[in-house]
């Protein structure tokens, strides 16, 4: 096959890859998650443990050793076997903690300590590299095969530079699709369904390979059988392919192991998993995936021996025999299926690796490098996670490229996948212990992990670098089974010994339980009902999840308080709970690190802890009823206790306004008396009458424009309004209401900060009335705005529905959280009446109008200054009523 | 605690002992893939080996299929079972 061809197949197969994910990203963006979800793509998506190392190494493994390679996926079998009750439990622990990694799951079970979290990263970016590597040179590999002549010489000279193109091309797609946004819960739809996709391609390659394998080049079943019965009486092969028990336990320990440690695995397996359900159909059909991807192994090892020179790389048995057969197409499918395993291991760990830097080292030094105080660091923190974590990916396939070029990719495939295998595994006697032993504790995980990883890098990762030798071993034992038996028993001894002499910390104690038990821990901090308190972790929040997104998850948990507006109390449920979702956004370390620097949580003691001591758990099952009858009734209560505490401010704030209403009709009135009396005097000279009266006039138009205000908003309150609807575009509405409000002040230079393209809008509404909110808050802006150098800004958004959001900020000093809830009341008034010049009937005037225009206007707490936000339906609720 | 009607003890009850049994599976599964290697190494080496291999391979595949299915059916059980509980209590409440 040419290799022009080759490679024009291959470039179209990664446009529909990017296509793919493309398109399972906008299904996700516009809801339909429907199928996305289905526990098949799930499964689909757990094939990435069968990455090139399974898809080209495999045969060549078999062909050296036999059946020992089915070791790497009966290990993952046992695992499945008991997908119910193990799988199922870590899928929702991890869930109920929002975990992102394995390093962050570790790190949240033992005290949210992010060092021992960046200990874990630093073994799986160790491990990753020469794994990664490895994916890389298959690539490079499978096209060797097709630019081969038939002398074997290597014809095209530009071959050197396949794996960097494959390698720029794995960071562009990862961080097109893997970094798009930082969502609480951390999934990936578009990557997903590529590698759903990417699986079903590798395992129709390697079947139909297998199929004409078996019934085209052998004859069936029975002959493969018997050839390789006959395979096995040359004595070299007997030799090799004899099992070794020893060899053969320690290899389904740790792919075992490794399918619930490896960065990319726990990413696809927990990290992308909705819920725990859809383990009900992987738990089958999983291993059945693997089953199918073993079944033909073997033949194809053998026959690749039986028809192929002797010199020939078993590893690209699964190219070099269909090519030799003259099965283009069929050679064709392979390596597509053998492209598809390396670049969707090489993405899903690149994902998985790189969140575990950015948010165990990166992220927690860039915190640390500037310690400024609360509430000065405004900076966009979302912004530089996304691209600490471009950045690491960049760096973690840059790394795998540069490995490979530096080893000169001599080494057989399947060595560094057991590498990559045993390290990761150092990291499971801590995983296993904190989920099931509530002894289990930091320090010990720290010993455990510190020395296992140490073993493995002496007697495992530097001998199979070529640097220093294996360990002596007793004849007739397998060195790298000892060494790896050596790392983990010790691991596991140290780790088990240290926690049982140590004593963790409250923190760390209240996280084991709830690891152990699967139970929703409840931070127990006793900040008061401080109100302030949650403004600044709004503005916390705003920085990691964005404005919107922030602005959403605080309306709907203060609505679950029963409390109105942006701002619920900091109980222990919401603090537990927006911690939880922070953590799935940047690690539990260093999001529990960033609520007690803002909340200022109160450290928690021992006492705390007997309170919930776990018999008290278990009788807490039994009153969980009791709890939500009770629950609903202190939401009961909290509305109850918030309206009367309106009422009483509404209360004595009407009689002020009664005073304050007689003392506004008054004065104007007793001006007008006094002025007319003057007038009735026949001696005052025209000047002064015409003065007179021009004051009569000015204060008559001052009541008249006071009982316009009452009138309009008896009007509205009554429903009466007549609405004048047409469609008008909101850009002009803007511009003239900040024409019509710049008499207001004039003197104030104004900095009007506007999208324009944005306000291009077509509304249905009534436009006067619109206008008259918009002046209405404009003017206020302009009045009350403290600000040396006052700026204004205007922001646009239409939202999913139809309508529009119009916020309009400016920065001064803004409005105390105690008094938000009362600007849209009548007669309210924040400001001395002095300064004011109204009666504080403006906003109540705009709330009532936006009632009446069926959307809303509401207060923006956290914007860094008065904030309103005004939102508007697609078209009037009630017509034009 | 009040006591409970008999048919819910059975439902759970039989959710349990699935339970178990997905409990004992993987241990089990681990048992038949490596006992018989450590026993006689050489005859499980080749093609009887792959035969052994993937026979068992296939019927724990079967078996973790029917194990899911009947605990789902169980869950389902216990679910109604336990709802019809709440609908007789709810009756008898004065």
């Amino acid at each position: 096959m040419p290799l022009n061809a080759l490679v024009i197949s291959c470039l179209a197969y990664a446009a529909l890859m990017f296509a793919v994910a493309y398109a399972a990203d906008r299904a996700a963006a516009r809801g339909h998650v429907r199928w996305l979800d289905h526990p098949l793509v799930y499964t689909l998506s757990l094939s990435v443990y069968c990455s090139a190392w399974t898809f080209y190494g495999a045969v060549g493994y078999a062909s050296r050793s036999g059946l020992e390679f089915l070791t790497i996926y009966l290990g993952p079998t046992i695992i499945f076997c008991g997908a119910w009750w193990g799988l199922r439990r870590l899928v929702r622990v991890a869930r109920m903690h929002h975990v992102t990694s394995v390093a962050d799951l570790i790190s949240a079970r033992f005290g949210k300590s992010n060092r021992l979290a960046a200990m874990v990263t630093l073994i799986a970016v160790i491990a990753a590299t020469p794994y990664i590597a490895l994916q890389l040179q298959s690539v490079r590999l499978s096209f060797e095969v097709f630019a081969m002549d038939p002398r074997g010489v290597v014809t095209a000279d530009a071959l050197g530079g396949t794996a960097l193109w494959v390698a720029i091309g794995l960071a562009a797609f990862t961080i097109l699709f893997g970094t798009r946004n930082l969502a609480a819960d951390e999934r990936h739809h578009g990557v997903v369904t590529a590698i759903a996709f990417e699986a079903v391609v590798k395992l129709a390659a390697f079947i139909a390979l297998g199929i004409f394998v078996v019934w085209g080049l052998a004859d069936g079943p029975v002959d493969m059988l018997a050839r390789i019965n006959r395979a096995s009486t040359d004595p070299r092969i007997a030799e090799g392919w004899l099992l070794k028990p020893d060899r053969w336990t320690a290899l389904i320990l740790i792919s075992a192991a490794a399918i619930l440690t490896l960065p990319r695995m726990f990413q696809v397996l927990v990290v992308e998993a909705a819920d725990e359900d859809r383990l009900h159909v992987a738990g089958w059909a999983f291993p059945a995936y693997l089953f199918a991807m073993s079944l033909f192994v073997l033949p194809i090892a053998v026959m690749g021996r039986e028809l192929l020179p002797a010199d020939a790389n078993p590893d690209l048995y699964v190219l070099t025999l269909p090519a030799a057969s003259g099965q283009n197409l069929l050679a064709l499918l392979v390596f597509l299926g053998g492209f598809s395993a390396a670049t969707s291991m090489v993405v899903v760990c690149a994902i998985a690796v790189a969140t575990m830097v950015s948010n165990h080292w990166l992220v927690p030094a860039w915190l640390a490098l500037r310690r400024i105080p609360v509430g000065e660091d405004t900076d966009d923190l979302r912004g530089f996670v996304l691209n600490a974590r471009r950045f690491a990916i960049l760096a973690i396939v840059a790394a795998g490229w540069v490995y490979h070029q530096a080893s000169g990719g001599a080494a057989a495939l399947a060595a560094m996948g057991l590498v990559a295998f045993s390290g990761m595994a150092q990291v499971l006697p801590a995983m296993l212990g904190g989920l099931l032993w509530r002894g289990a504790n930091r320090k010990g995980a720290y010993a455990g992990i510190g020395l296992g990883f140490t073993l493995w890098i002496g007697l495992v990762f530097l001998p199979s670098v070529g640097i220093g030798g294996d360990l002596p071993v007793p004849q007739g034992m397998d060195a790298w089974t000892a060494a790896v038996a050596l790392s983990l028993a010790l691991n596991t001894l140290v780790f088990v010994g240290v926690s049982i002499f140590g004593f963790p910390d409250p923190v760390e104690r209240f996280q084991g339980l709830s690891f152990v038990s699967a139970i929703e821990p409840l931070r127990h901090s006793r900040t008061a009902s401080a109100d302030d308190r949650a403004e600044p972790l709004l503005a916390m929040a705003r920085r990691i999840w964005g404005p919107e997104a922030a602005l959403r998850y605080f309306q709907t948990e203060a609505r679950r308080q029963g409390k109105s507006g942006y701002l619920p109390d900091l109980t222990p449920d919401f603090l537990t709970g927006l911690e939880r979702r922070l953590a799935g956004s940047i690690g539990s370390a260093t999001a529990h690190a960033m609520i007690d620097r803002v909340a200022g949580g109160v450290a928690l003691t021992v006492a705390d802890l007997l309170q919930v001591a776990d018999e008290a758990q278990r009788a807490k099952e039994e009153t969980q009823r009791l709890e939500a009858a009770q629950a609903e009734l202190t939401r009961t209560a909290r509305q109850l206790h918030q309206a009367n505490e309106k009422l009483t401010t509404l209360s004595v704030q009407k009689d002020a306004f009664l005073g304050q209403i007689s003392h506004e009709l008054r004065t104007p009135m007793t001006s007008v008396r006094a002025f007319s009396e003057i007038l009735k005097d026949p001696d005052v000279s025209d000047p002064d009458r015409l003065r007179f009266a021009a004051i009569i006039h000015d204060e008559a138009g001052r009541l008249t424009r006071l009982l316009d205000d009452l009138l309009d908003l008896s009007v509205l309150e009554s429903g009466q309004a007549q609405l004048n609807i047409t469609v008008v575009n909101l850009h002009d509405l803007i511009t003239r209401a900040l024409e019509a409000a710049s008499a207001t002040r004039a003197e104030r230079g104004f900095l009007i900060d506007r999208d324009l393209p944005s306000e291009h809008l077509g509304l249905i509404t009534d436009p006067d009335r619109l206008l008259q909110v918009l002046i209405n808050v404009i003017s206020n802006a302009r009045k009350y705005c403290d600000a040396v150098h006052p700026v204004l800004i205007i922001r646009v958004q239409r939202p999913q529905a139809g309508g529009a959001i119009i916020d309009i900020i400016d920065n001064g000093s803004g409005i105390d959280s105690g008094r938000q809830s009362l600007i849209f009341e009548k007669f309210a008034r924040l400001n001395d009446p002095a300064r004011a010049g109204g009666a504080g009937l403006g906003l109540a005037i705009c709330k009532e109008i936006m009632v009446t225009l069926g959307g809303d206007i509401g207060y923006l707490p956290g914007q860094g200054g008065a904030a309103f936000r005004i939102v508007l339906p697609q078209k009037p609720a009630g017509g034009t009523g | 605690m009040p006591d409970r009607p008999l048919f819910l003890e059975r439902a759970s009850f039989r959710r349990r002992r699935l339970g178990d049994a997905a409990r004992v599976l993987p241990v089990l599964a681990m048992m038949l893939m490596l006992v018989p290697v450590w026993w006689v190494p050489r005859s499980l080496s080749y093609a009887g080996g792959a035969v052994w291999v993937f026979t068992l391979w296939a019927g724990l595949i079967v078996a973790v299929r029917a194990l899911h299915r009947a605990l789902l059916r169980a869950e389902t059980a216990t679910i109604r079972a336990s709802e019809d509980h709440a609908k007789i209590t709810v009756h008898n409440a004065p």
